[in-house]
């Protein structure tokens, strides 16, 4: 306990200097902060439960080989990548992360043996070493999206082009459960430019590769690599009700509401040309394009300009003169707004994806749950960093409450009898990891205004 | 099975299909080997029959053909190589050489994926050229035990049936048969949105039974195949070394041929060489990722797996690989980077790391089947390239005019490696009777062509 104590203090002390010089250094990534958050906050426990899925109790039909047969990654400060851990206990793996400080952990599949010993197995031939269970995970970049938002390229992020994980969480989470009828899903913040999604329905968990590829696609609506100028085709007389449904309760709003006029589409020739490529009729798209090309400013009133053209766009293609361009306007909207999804990291059972709660090592951002049902507020922008979360603790100075804290908050939360961990209650937990430091949420408060 | 030299004995129930599966109309199930005798030339003769249907069926696919086409084929192939002179025999010959096939193909992971997916492919045609009551009766014998949606139900989700059904081009008039099963049964159609889905559950229609049927078809044969393997290995292949083995072994080489994991004639290319090579030798699918890496000085995973084996099957060696990869990427993500995140999965593809395999080259089928993203320049130009950017790219390898038309026109009809092999003829001015089908044998083929012609200007220049 001394040892803490003196940790607590040098926090402090780190915490005091931090504030003083917030404005010259970035809050961020610190290895120190790392120790100390893995420390006091990460929630061992409940992750630790999390991945065992009620295998930890003592009930018949319990396995009890099974959390320990899961894949953990490590990657360690000087980026040494350390494949194949696992644990058999909550202490072994807090034990590990503690005394490790890895700067990234990933979660790979359960395999049929425990992965640190598969090297024993690997000489009776015969591949014995496979994955069998392993949560159906799907990955969203934004930079992915680079071709239709202008605010920001790379893995850069603003609430301009946000809405675009948005999009991508509401549409899937509907799909997911509606459709498919999971309901264990956790979505997560990936701490810079996206989002991953967690399906821990033991039905997921199941699924084989070919499932999963057949759900991946029952997903894709864009295709095409970089070199087709028309990604997004949609073929049949009507939409398919997933994408029917998409289109009028998440798509459309989206599109014509925020992203119209926060990605200024139609404000430049070449942004509205992009636009036109798409129409498949040339002699609408340049009859378009003249009529915008000829009145730059000065006709257009108060209206916005591009929702005047996307109007204009939208009548000429309703208009009954052009047969079968209907359906362009949404092939259009649809190439601005759908999900874009990283295909391989779903199809595959052996993909390692990094753990919710981790830090992410470029921005220092937790790795936050996202609420699906309040996702709209979500604001990347706002998360706390790592060294925004340690001031908070520092200022409270209840370093030592605070690990009984998250704790007690967790289980006012779950039943007190609970053989199955409630995934519901894991997604909660966000709020708890925030919430638990009061300090850093004034701080935001405070930069914001 | 037994495998005699000489007489056969045919065991009447096998002739008949019971024991082994045979549907009603004479399409077995495999579910259990047949116990008859097969004479050893009939072993082989028979094998190869059925793998000229499973070849058949592998090029129909990678041409991209449409459903219906592919039922043509199936059924033209079919007649072609699997009827026998004595009609009775015909059953007999389906199951023997099915069996045998399983042996060949059972041996590894890539083997056995191919073979899946061709009987797959194969039965799921079969299929559907029986009658509704075969069908029905071989839906009984897979015990599958779904019954039909009841009124009620239906009703309450007619409305979505009919749109989905309107998708997939048929009338708004739904058919008033439907099984509610759980969605995992029916990947393929819920990978191309052809069922409505509701809480886990796919609406899928009589005509679409066929897909339900498969999938417990390819999940029996998959088991098999493994079981079959661990057999081999651990008794047969010893047992039957100086028979079986021998043919076994054979038969599977006679179908993929060279699998260009290793260069043809050790032959080697070295660093410098790579910008030539490609100008003259290489693919359009290749000639493009070399001039995205060169120009963006990076190639997402799709095209550094792609592309990276193909190196290594034209012959350039790990280390020159590494040198070249860490040219093009140190420029862009710093060479400590590139050490960190991108060297691994190079000494992977030669099988220096991870589970050592080493590596096969894609073939075209793999390569025409890919499913390139966004920022992606792997695939298949003629398959994943817009018509304006296909028509760009070949303009710049000196293509143009008629012989671009004619390329452009198969792409159309997608056939894609048609296209390829076309290319392959305008820019040597030879022809091509094998076809393209594997981006390393069109650098093979090339740099044959190109030795032959500069060995002609040689003589030529020396008399």
């Amino acid at each position: 306990m001394a040892r803490e104590d003196e940790k607590a203090d040098a926090m402090e002390i780190d915490g005091q200097h931090q504030q003083v010089a917030n404005t010259a250094v970035p809050d961020g990534f610190n290895a120190d902060y790392l120790r100390i958050y893995y420390g006091k906050l990460f929630p061992h426990v409940d992750f630790f439960k999390w991945l065992s899925y009620g295998n930890d109790g003592k009930h018949p039909g319990c396995d009890q080989s099974y959390v320990g047969r899961r894949e953990f990654s490590f990657t360690l400060e000087n980026d040494i990548y350390v494949r194949f851990q696992s644990f058999d206990s909550v202490a072994e793996m807090e034990n590990s992360i503690k005394e490790k400080c890895p700067f990234k952990i990933d979660i790979g599949p359960v395999y049929s043996v425990d992965p640190a010993k598969r090297h024993a197995y690997a000489q009776s031939g015969n591949n014995v070493f496979v994955p069998v269970e392993r949560e159906l995970i799907f990955d969203i970049d934004i930079s992915d999206y680079d071709d239709v938002r202008y605010c920001c390229s790379g893995a850069d992020v603003c609430m301009e082009c946000w809405p675009l994980m948005t999009i991508a969480i509401k549409i899937l989470d509907a799909s997911l459960r509606d459709d498919f009828g999971f309901n264990h899903i956790l979505w997560v913040y990936s701490g810079r430019r996206g989002v991953h999604c967690w399906v821990c329905d033991s039905r997921a968990r199941k699924l084989n590769n070919e499932q999963r590829a057949a759900i991946a696609d029952y997903f894709r609506v864009y295709k095409g690599g970089e070199n087709t100028m028309k990604k997004v085709s949609l073929t049949g007389a009507v939409l398919h009700p997933f994408l029917a449904r998409s289109y009028t309760d998440v798509l459309k709003g989206f599109f014509e509401d925020k992203l119209l006029l926060s990605q200024q589409l139609f404000a430049s020739e070449e942004r509205y040309q992009k636009i036109l490529d798409l129409i498949p009729d040339e002699n609408v798209a340049s009859e378009l394009h003249d009529k915008w090309q000829g009145n730059r400013r000065s006709s257009i009133s108060k209206e916005d300009v591009n929702a005047t053209r996307w109007e204009q766009l939208k009548s000429t293609l309703q208009s009954g003169k052009h047969k079968g361009l209907r359906r362009c306007i949404e092939e259009i909207v649809f190439s601005y707004t759908y999900p874009r999804l990283d295909m391989e990291v779903s199809k595959h059972m052996n993909h390692l994806l990094k753990a919710p709660f981790c830090i992410h090592p470029k921005t220092g951002r937790v790795c936050v749950p996202i609420d699906p049902n309040n996702c709209d507020d979500f604001d990347p922008t706002t998360v706390p960093t790592l060294s925004q979360v340690f001031q908070g603790i520092v200022s409270a100075t209840i370093a030592e409450s605070l690990q009984g804290g998250i704790r007690k908050l967790i289980q006012c939360q779950a039943p007190a009898v609970q053989e199955y961990l409630d995934l519901v209650k894991f997604t909660q937990l966000p709020a708890d990891l925030t919430n638990l430091v009061p300090h850093e949420k004034l701080l935001l408060h405070e930069t914001n205004h | 099975m037994e495998i005699v030299r000489s007489h056969r004995q045919i065991a009447a129930e096998a002739a008949a299909g019971v024991g082994c599966g045979g549907g009603a109309g004479g399409l077995p199930t495999y579910r259990v080997a047949p116990q008859l005798e097969v004479r050893l030339e009939e072993f082989e003769l028979f094998a190869i029959d059925r793998l000229r249907v499973l070849k058949g069926i592998a090029d129909g696919l990678s041409r991209g053909k449409r459903p219906e086409e592919m039922e043509k084929l199936v059924k033209e192939l079919w007649k072609a190589h699997m009827r026998h002179q004595d009609p009775t025999e015909t059953l007999n010959k389906d199951i023997i050489s099915h069996f045998v096939l399983r042996l060949v193909y059972c041996r590894t992971e890539e083997l056995r994926k191919w073979f899946l997916s061709m009987e797959t492919t194969l039965f799921r045609y079969r299929f559907r050229l029986e009658s509704p009551e075969s069908q029905r009766m071989l839906m009984s014998e897979f015990q599958l035990p779904y019954k039909a949606l009841p009124h009620s139900e239906f009703e309450a989700v007619k409305d979505k049936l009919s749109q989905v059904a309107r998708t997939i081009g048929q009338s708004a008039a739904v058919e008033s048969v439907f099984f509610k099963v759980p969605f995992e049964e029916v990947p393929d159609l819920v990978a191309s949105r052809r069922v409505f889905l509701s809480k886990g559950y796919a609406y899928v229609a009589m005509s679409q039974v066929v897909s339900l049927v498969v999938t417990q078809f390819r999940c029996n044969i998959s088991k098999a195949l493994v079981l079959t393997n661990r057999k081999w290995t651990a008794t047969i292949k010893e047992q039957e070394k100086d028979r079986l083995t021998p043919i076994v072994e054979a038969l599977s080489n006679a179908y993929f041929g060279p699998d260009y994991s290793q260069p043809k004639d050790a032959v080697e290319i070295s660093l410098k060489d790579i910008d030539q090579l490609a100008k003259t030798s290489f693919p359009l699918c290749m000639r493009h990722m070399l001039e995205k890496l060169r120009e963006n000085h990076h190639l997402k995973h799709g095209g550094r797996m792609q592309f990276g084996l193909f190196l290594k099957g034209a012959g350039l060696k790990l280390e020159d690989a590494l040198a070249f990869w860490r040219a093009e990427f140190s420029q862009k993500v710093g060479s400590e980077r590139f050490d960190k995140e991108y060297a691994y999965s190079i000494r992977h593809n030669y099988g220096k790391e991870g589970k050592r395999t080493d590596y096969t080259p894609y073939s075209c089928q793999k390569i025409i089947s890919a499913t390139p993203g966004v920022g992606d320049h792997h695939g298949c130009p003629y398959r994943h390239f817009g018509e304006d950017n296909l028509r760009a790219a070949l303009n710049k390898m000196g293509i143009s005019g008629h012989p671009l038309e004619e390329i452009m026109d198969k792409v159309k009809n997608r056939h894609y490696q048609l296209a390829c092999t076309m290319t392959f003829e305008a820019e040597h001015g030879v022809s091509c009777d094998t076809g393209i089908n594997h981006p390393n044998q069109y650098f093979s083929e090339s740099q044959k062509v190109l030795k032959a012609k500069n060995q002609a200007v040689q003589s030529q220049g020396t008399t």
